[in-house]
């Protein structure tokens, strides 16, 4: 490994690591505009100018490599210099909007203004150049062309990530601008990353700004749940409320991006239709009740069908937007609990949902179906929980996570299952199948839970709770801990670090494995390491 | 002295095949595909001291003996013919009249450096020139010097013209590359340099028109012939493009060292209208001024102009006389400059602007006594913080312009006006002439 002197530290740097890399390594920061790890160097702000001691001028960190014995200077006064002439430089024709900006407590600009330079401009107001402002790019995005720093990120973006190439600079000098070519339009899936990896207030999103003031926002790590590649995000939140997903870099998984697709997902999170109380069938109404009695109610209607009919009178269907905590518990609770082998897996994707590309966005619109898999859960067995119910063996059926009225249609489902004494559905929204049971049992949404998804690719990965669900709403898996609770009178872990160490002793494909020490860049499934 | 570089003023029709090879032409050419290994042919161009004429004056020979003499990838050779310095007009008569002179040089560098391609790069507006070149290679072609067996040696090279939409970044050599990869021509950081991922990521040798017609008469008459004319280190024959006041402006090919008095005043006929000498720019627009009392004493060869605290460039001389507002001819320079800077990188794109509003501010009368330290300071902070050098093309004339002609600078805050003007904005001359007339 080379080692690197900067500011007198001595660092230890891999072969081929430029000088903001090995710097960062050492908690040194290089200011930068244009270096994006997941970009191509272009070397173009010049924010990053060091000195490396032999060279003559001053070093652009983004483009120099780490080399045996090189000594690097990121405070020296000819350093510090630049620094300030090039804050000074990107502010002669800035608009400083910042009370209005929406990129305000997260822009680069402000950011290094404050750190790098901190001086009166000089300047005057009145001369600077005038360029296009809130231009829709499209696909979500808004252009502010006086706010750019030029630093060709976006157009990077599009040229080397997605090869779509929308957007351009055009013009030349202080006259630059980034904008689409004539006629055209942002017309992309991916097209929310620029707006991310843009680090001024010159590309933001449609449906973000003017809503809430980053400051205000909390973040925490977690999975997008939009597909099979479960791609790391950030869910930023305020009160309950979920304001924006950005993706968190994962090499594993999505790189330093994620799809608009998933991205926009949060808003079904928090739809009107969220269920907040257990609801039971009066008569063709579904009234609000408490837990205590919802889940008396439900027991009784489960032991009275185990001891009339047998076990396997009981069944059950887990969606694959479960997470791998919930299903191993259902599971656990069929299998071991009730003695029921009855249980179906749903792994559906609606008609018309987008394909595999070659980037991210999978097919596969579940989180877990994996996850599932590896829990020895059989795919599908929807016909044959049917078959039972036309045999007449099959007459209760406990549904979490899967809108079978959605996905089979309302005459299909009632064809196959219409014959079922009660159904009792766990989810978060009141769907269509909800209308269908006889008692609905409100659950948490995956922002507000602890647990875990297993993606395509058998890395599991971790969900952290960002608020608690609404209402009267519980964790899927406290809801049937208390449930098993009702039936049986044990306990049951309900915290999801304890059913996870549960599922890793129960469960081949999880063994070795505990939720806390998944990482943030989650972990593969046993039998996939090494 | 015996013309080398401009023989079509003695010889009429040089551009056409039969007079060029009537008058030795091609004979280089054959000497270095028969008779010379093509490092023979590396070697004998470094040890003639030939330096680039495009700007930078990197001796030409040591930058052929970058490019990798194992390339797996194809070698490319450029000829930089964007010729868009101020001030400066060699190129385009060499590719007028004696197009064949740069063919052979052309071809001569693709054996030297093993390279079967050549891209030549004219600047947009040379449409003339670009035909003349296109004839050129036609009639090689016929004659089977250019095209995939070369004079029958089985060395191949074909040649490409290639004209740019009109930009002056595009003479830059990585720019040039960029533009010529049918990109926007933003110039690249270096490394990697050219000779080793130059045009479509191979190793590429950009070299200037002017540069490339030395090549023959130094394979034809040998290094130490060449080193004869003008000083050893920065010898030969050499085109100067002179501009401005002067009584005879025009192209001039001289030997290196050439006392730049001697050419103001007996090549160039004297100052326009009589007048007094007031400043020069030795090489294009890029570089710093010299005044009056500097510019007598400079001999024009690369390394006497670099001592001399200027730099010779292109050899683009601009003559200014005693009328000359030096406010308004620096902010026409930054003019050019903020026009044609590229955009990419921060200092020169927002730096070449800023100059160009102080100067725009400054010469109207609307400026202050501390523009002028801004003016340095913003100057000196593009200088040597860019992808390529077109910043320092800038900074450098306001970092000698402003102290240089400071008198004039403060005279224009002072009075509030262009000392030049007269209190109508008229130029002071006409203003003496109009009272005059009236009384
Ligand atoms: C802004 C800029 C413009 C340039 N324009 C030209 C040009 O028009 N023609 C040219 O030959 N060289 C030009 N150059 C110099 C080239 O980058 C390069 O040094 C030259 O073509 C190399 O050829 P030479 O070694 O034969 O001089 C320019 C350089 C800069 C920085
Ligand atoms: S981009 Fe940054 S500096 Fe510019 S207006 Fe927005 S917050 Fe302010
Ligand atoms: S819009 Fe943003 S990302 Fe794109 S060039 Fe401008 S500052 Fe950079
Ligand atoms: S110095 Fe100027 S011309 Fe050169 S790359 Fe930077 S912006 Fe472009
Ligand atoms: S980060 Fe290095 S030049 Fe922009």
């Amino acid at each position: 490994m080379p080692k690197v002197t900067i500011d007198g530290r001595e660092i230890d740097a891999p072969e081929g690591v430029n000088l903001i890399q090995a710097a960062e390594r050492a908690g040194i920061e290089i200011p930068h505009y244009c270096y994006h790890p997941g970009l191509s160097i272009v070397g173009n702000c010049r924010m990053c100018l060091v000195e490396v001691e032999k060279a003559p001028k001053l070093q652009i960190a983004c483009n120099t490599r780490v080399a045996d014995g090189m000594v690097v200077h990121t405070k020296s006064e000819r350093t510090i210099r630049a620094q300030k002439a090039v804050l000074e430089f990107l502010l002669i024709n800035h608009p400083i909007d910042c009370p209005v900006c929406d990129q305000a407590g997260e822009c680069k600009l402000q950011d290094y203004y404050m750190d790098y330079d901190a001086q009166a401009s000089r300047f005057p107001l009145g001369k600077k150049n005038k360029k296009g402002k809130a231009i829709d790019v499209g696909s979500g995005v808004m252009l502010d062309q006086e706010r750019c720093v030029l630093c060709a990120r976006c157009t990077r973006f599009f040229d080397e990530i997605t090869h779509t190439s929308e957007l351009a600079i055009f013009q030349r000098g202080d006259h630059c601008e980034v904008d689409t070519y004539p006629g055209h339009k942002v017309d992309n899936k991916y097209a929310g990353n620029v707006v991310d990896i843009c680090p001024v207030g010159a590309l933001t999103e449609k449906d973000f700004r003017f809503r809430m003031r980053v400051w205000y926002l909390h973040r925490t790590p977690s999975v997008c749940a939009g597909c099979e590649r479960g791609c790391s995000i950030d869910v930023y939140h305020h009160r309950g409320r979920i304001y924006r997903y950005k993706p968190r870099h994962n090499p594993a998984v999505n790189g330093y991006w994620m799809c608009d697709e998933g991205r926009h997902g949060f808003p079904a999170l928090q739809n009107e239709t969220r269920l907040t109380a257990p609801l039971v069938q009066d008569k063709d109404r579904l009234v609000p009740e408490g837990w205590a009695p919802a889940l008396r109610r439900l027991a009784s209607r489960i032991l009275e069908s185990g001891n009339a009919h047998g076990a396997n009178s009981i069944g059950a269907v887990i969606g694959a937007q479960s997470t791998n905590e919930e299903a191993f518990a259902l599971k656990h609770l069929m299998l071991d609990t009730l003695g029921s082998e009855r249980v179906a897996t749903v792994s559906w994707s609606p008609a018309g949902a987008s394909g595999d590309d070659e980037l991210l966005l999978r097919a596969n619109k579940n989180p877990n179906t994996r996850g599932l898999a590896a829990l020895g859960l059989p795919a599908h067995g929807l016909d044959a929980l049917a078959d039972a119910v036309a045999a007449g063996e099959l007459k209760i059926l406990i549904v979490m996570r899967a809108d079978l009225v959605r996905m089979l249609g309302e005459e299909e489902f009632v064809r196959r299952f219409g014959a079922l004494d009660y159904m009792v559905v766990l989810d978060t929204d009141a769907n269509e199948t909800c209308q269908m049971a006889n008692q609905v049992l409100p659950i948490a949404a995956y922002p507000e839970i602890e647990g875990s998804f297993t993606n395509f690719q058998g890395r599991v990965q971790r969900l952290h709770q960002a608020f608690p669900p609404p209402g009267q709403a519980l964790p899927a898996i406290e809801a049937l801990a208390r449930l098993g609770h009702a039936l049986d009178g044990g306990a049951r872990p309900s915290a999801a670090k304890d059913v996870f160490a549960q599922m890793a002793d129960a469960e081949a494909g999880f063994r070795g494995l505990t939720l806390e020490a998944l990482g943030p860049d989650g972990a593969e499934l046993t039998g996939l390491r090494p | 002295m015996e013309r080398i570089l401009t023989r079509w003023l003695d010889i009429p029709d040089l551009r056409r095949l039969d007079v060029y090879e009537a008058h030795g032409g091609y004979k280089a050419l054959r000497k270095a595909l028969f008779d010379m290994k093509p490092e023979e042919i590396i070697n004998e161009v470094k040890a003639s001291n030939l330096r680039g004429r495009g700007g930078a004056a990197f001796p030409t020979g040591v930058k052929w003996s970058f490019i990798p003499k194992d390339s797996k990838k194809p070698v490319y050779v450029c000829c930089n013919a964007d010729e868009s310095e101020p001030g400066t007009f060699a190129n385009r008569y060499q590719l007028e009249n004696d197009p064949h002179g740069i063919i052979e040089g052309i071809l001569i560098t693709c054996r030297a450096v093993g390279a079967h391609t050549c891209y030549v790069y004219l600047r947009g507006e040379f449409n003339l020139q670009k035909r003349r070149l296109d004839e050129a290679i036609a009639e090689a072609r016929a004659k089977g010097y250019v095209g995939p067996d070369v004079m029958g040696s089985g060395f191949g090279v074909e040649i490409y013209t290639h004209r740019g939409a009109g930009a002056y970044i595009c003479g830059e050599e990585t720019g040039l590359l960029e533009s010529l990869e049918g990109k926007r021509a933003y110039p690249r950081n270096r490394p990697p340099f050219p000779a080793i991922q130059g045009a479509f990521g191979c190793p590429t040798v950009v070299n200037n028109v002017e540069t490339l017609t030395n090549v023959p008469h130094i394979i034809t008459r040998g290094a130490d012939w060449y080193k004869s004319i003008g000083p050893e280190k920065s010898p030969g024959p050499k085109l100067f493009c002179l501009s401005g006041h002067v009584n005879k402006p025009g192209l001039y090919e001289l030997p290196m060292g050439y006392p730049l008095k001697d050419l103001i005043y007996e090549v160039g006929g004297g100052i326009l209208g009589g007048k007094k000498l007031k400043g020069v720019i030795p090489g294009g627009s890029s570089f710093p001024v010299f005044t009056a009392e500097e510019a007598v004493k400079v001999a024009m060869d690369f390394d006497s102009v670099r001592a001399a605290g200027s730099l010779m460039g292109t050899a683009g001389v601009m003559v200014m006389n005693e009328d000359t507002c030096m406010v308004d001819a620096l902010k026409t320079i930054a003019h050019f400059y903020h026009h044609e800077s590229c955009g990419q990188c921060t200092p020169c794109r927002e730096g070449c602007g800023w100059i160009e509003k102080l100067l725009t501010d400054l010469e109207a009368g609307r400026g202050r006594m501390e523009d002028l330290e801004i003016l340095i300071d913003a100057a000196t902070n593009m200088e040597g913080n860019t992808v390529c050098v077109l910043a320092d093309s800038l900074s450098m004339p306001v970092k000698s312009f402003v102290p240089k002609y400071r008198d004039e600078f403060e005279a224009h805050v002072r009075l509030g006006r262009c000392p030049f003007r007269d209190v109508h904005g008229e130029p002071a001359e006409k203003s003496h002439a109009a009272a005059a007339a009236a009384r």
